[in-house]
């Protein structure tokens, strides 16, 4: 009874307070720190609220504070919209969403504009949410699948001196929505470029692959595609390893390109390449990260090696792009005071993070440029391959990879306008 | 005190027979219901609504329909799941591939889709019982799934096997803010639930638990054990092939294979187990424990401002403690603290 009446109480003083918050900027972080994706999700949740905390201990964005809070997912479905519909209300109403997962972003995609709560999608989920028109509250941000899909292909293309025509190519996936997500793309590049496509699914969660590689050895592809996510990765690259599959010839999708993915396959991992749309180093923004908030203990990460590792960049990236689409959406609507969902919308449709910006936070050429518009909800498409040389991941393509963009906003028009006429919805830019 | 039944006479078979022969009982449900109905809708919050009842319903909707095949006719069944996926798919093809289709005759489609799978399924308890049972609608949830992500003609050719679930529109009336939605699943539950009511108390449900109890005295008193079992199977498919056409249509709003993993089949078992086996109102009770609990301690944790990724393990650990607790003090479940309750009550305040 005395912890219901402490909560209760809680509820009330919190409730009470509440208008004391009116200079936050709140965002709802539905996140997962437990089960199966727990290293995926504690690290890129880690990277945003490092970045949160980096600003507000610089004052703010001029003069507000960034506000969160967690709810955890499980990485289910089902926990995710209870979550969802908890934080949408607190501190004055949510401005801001990213579920880091494809089931939870569908399950609150309907919700989302009814809301008034832009969600973003950062390098995952529906790849047609790229187009503004249908999908306004939607932010596939820097790069959807099929850009990376595309991407993937022009550098296999590259590698083989510019053509893919008569090779193998096999498309080793995750069998369910994330896995599937890039067949369109692959199948039109094949047909386009003549390469045959072997399409291999990996019941989930992957951790039984025997069959699958002794198929891709009878097939002798020139590449390998690995789209994996969580224990698949590390099974799949020691099970290749086994059956004497080159690691070289392995491209692996970026929720397959982290250290939790090749630490534990040790040196098996040694040479595989994954793609990326962070370029793996040390840069000035994350040196401030070390310097003012682990050396005071107010880190987010309780394992002080994982700062910098690949998940922590790409959340402290997803931090970036948030705080500075609340910079854009305030100068617009005015400065100083924390703007609505509808007006965040606005500032993340206007992001221009350019290489003068991007070295002003101390992130250059961390991520690629990206720029909004109303038609292209992604702002960029570009990514990088990177290689893991045993102990770190090192780009090894200098300059960032476009793949055949006139093709997925093909793709992409195709797709939304089917969901909008399901749907009813008249396309069309929002002012 | 308040709760004695002395000066309530029966005189009739009908009232004798009544589901319940306590008035103040009688008074008891029906104001719930009344509440539930009429001012639930207007006083909850929407998270409350759309977040915490409408689950919590679904939820014992499909905890009901395992109680009917486990709890009643004793066949253990970790195919759950399965069941519920295939009466969203089947609701979800029914909407597109029919037009004009009304929405609530396609749940009872998709419910009656999920029943020839139960049916389908429940083959083999004819030969085995127990622990085999239980491994072989195991297949179910498996063969299920497999077939969704599989075959792309039954998630409508989508590419990445999700897709969005169609507005519930009845007769021009569409259920699509929290309270509506509420209102829908909250009629069909309690409907469905006064069915299965009676369904247990009639013919059926006795020979049900005659099977259970033991088959081959069921049997030899005339039961015929095949047809007995077999529409166990197909009630009990059917309850939760509703549930999950719910669950896609008014909860998630997009249906996909993963939703109904083998997760959710545990879930729901755990719901009966700590509700109440061969129980309909343990059904409810377990649904609202496995729904509340953690939602309660996620927000406990966070009021005492404690790390979240300990608060999630906490979460894990408080559960699993009060399941094990709860099997060792009342393996019975939450139904029969209750009874004991309510017995308590009569015998008050001169307890012997």
């Amino acid at each position: 009874m005395k912890l219901l009446q402490s909560i209760v109480l809680g509820a009330v003083l919190a409730g009470a307070i509440a208008p004391a918050f009116a200079q936050e900027q709140f965002v709802a972080l539905p996140s997962y720190r437990v089960g199966p994706y727990a290293s995926g999700g504690s690290g890129f949740y880690g990277g945003i609220i490092d970045y949160f905390s980096l600003v507000n201990a610089a004052g703010g964005i001029n003069g507000v504070k960034v506000a969160w809070q967690e709810c955890e997912t499980e990485y289910n479905p089902s926990r995710g919209v209870e979550c969802y519909e908890r934080l949408k209300t607190q501190r004055g109403g949510a401005t801001l969403v990213e579920p880091l997962s494809t089931s939870i972003a569908y399950g609150i995609l309907d919700r989302i504009p009814q809301d008034k709560i832009p969600m973003t999608m950062l390098g995952y989920g529906r790849s047609d949410a790229a187009n503004g028109k249908v999908f306004p509250y939607v932010f596939p941000l820097i790069s959807s699948y099929w850009s990376q899909a595309a991407a993937m292909v022009k550098y296999l293309a590259d590698k083989n001196g510019g053509s893919l025509k008569g090779k193998k190519i096999v498309h080793l996936y995750h069998d369910s929505a994330f896995g599937k997500e890039p067949l369109p793309v692959l199948e039109a590049l094949a047909k386009q470029q003549g390469f045959e496509l072997v399409k291999i699914p990996v019941a989930p969660p992957g951790s039984e692959q025997q069959a699958q590689w002794l198929q891709i050895r009878q097939a002798r592809p020139d590449h390998v595609i690995l789209w994996g996510w969580g224990v698949m990765n590390s099974v799949a690259i020691k099970t290749a390893q086994r059956n004497g599959f080159p690691r070289e010839k392995i491209l692996g999708v970026w929720w397959a390109g982290s250290e939790e993915d090749t630490v534990p396959s040790g040196d098996a991992a040694k040479g595989y390449t994954a793609m990326s749309f962070n370029t793996p180093g040390n840069y000035p923004v994350m040196d401030e990260i070390r310097a003012k908030l682990y050396k005071t203990g107010k880190g987010n990460l309780s394992d002080q090696a994982r700062i910098g590792s690949v998940y922590h960049m790409r959340g402290v990236t997803a931090g970036i792009l948030f705080v500075e689409a609340m910079r854009t959406a305030q100068e617009k609507f005015g400065k100083g005071k924390p703007v609505t969902g509808e007006q965040l919308r606005w500032g993340l449709e206007h992001l221009n993070i350019d290489a003068a910006r991007q070295k002003a936070i101390g992130a250059a050429n961390m991520f690629p440029t990206v720029k909004t518009s109303c038609e292209d909800h992604e702002g960029s498409g570009a990514v990088k391959v990177q290689q893991w040389d045993g102990k770190k991941w090192v780009a090894i393509t200098p300059n960032w990879i476009v793949g055949d963009r006139a093709l997925v906003k093909k793709l992409i028009d195709e797709s939304s306008n089917r969901y909008a006429a399901e749907k009813n919805i008249k396309p069309a830019c929002m002012p | 005190m308040f709760y004695r039944e002395a000066g309530q006479f029966r005189t009739t078979y009908e009232a004798d027979g009544q589901i319940l022969p306590i008035r103040q009982d009688r008074i008891a449900l029906l104001a719930t219901l009344a509440v539930a109905a009429v001012a639930v809708p207007f006083m909850a919050s929407p998270y409350m609504l759309s977040a915490i009842l409408i689950p919590f319903l679904i939820f014992a909707l499909a905890a009901l329909g395992l109680n009917i095949l486990t709890g009643y006719a004793g066949q253990l069944s970790l195919g759950t799941a399965a069941f519920m996926a295939v009466g969203a798919f089947a609701s979800w093809n029914f909407v597109a591939r029919v037009p004009g289709m009304p929405m609530l005759l396609a749940f009872v489609l998709g419910g009656l889709c999920a029943a020839l799978v139960g049916i389908a399924f429940g083959l083999p308890s004819l030969r085995i019982r127990g622990f085999y049972l239980a491994a072989s609608t195991l297949a179910t949830q498996f063969f299920v799934i497999w077939c969704l992500t599989k075959i792309s003609w039954l998630t409508g050719g989508s590419a990445s096997g999700v897709i969005t679930a169609q507005r519930i529109e009845i007769m021009g009336y569409a259920f699509d803010t929290p309270q509506r939605k509420y209102v829908l699943v909250l009629l069909v539950v309690a409907l469905m639930a006064l069915l299965a009511k009676n369904l247990v108390r009639s013919n059926v449900g006795r020979s049900w638990m005659a099977v259970r109890d033991m088959d081959v005295a069921a049997e030899v008193i005339g039961i015929r054990l095949m047809r007995t079992k077999l529409l166990a199977f197909a009630v009990s498919s059917f309850y939760c092939g509703v549930a999950g056409a719910l669950y896609a249509f008014a909860y998630l709003g997009t249906v996909e294979p993963e939703a109904y993993s083998l997760d959710l089949s545990f879930r729901i078992l755990f719901m009966i187990i700590i509700g109440g086996v061969g129980s309909i109102l343990g059904s409810f009770l377990g649904a609202a424990f496995i729904v509340l609990l953690p939602v309660f301690l996620n927000i406990a944790a966070h009021g005492l401002a404690l790390p979240t990724s300990v608060a999630s393990n906490l979460e894990l650990m408080v559960f699993g403690a009060l399941i094990i607790f709860f099997l060792i003090v009342e393996p019975h479940g939450l139904a029969r603290l209750w009874q004991i309750g309510k017995e308590k009550l009569r015998l008050w305040p001169f307890p012997h």
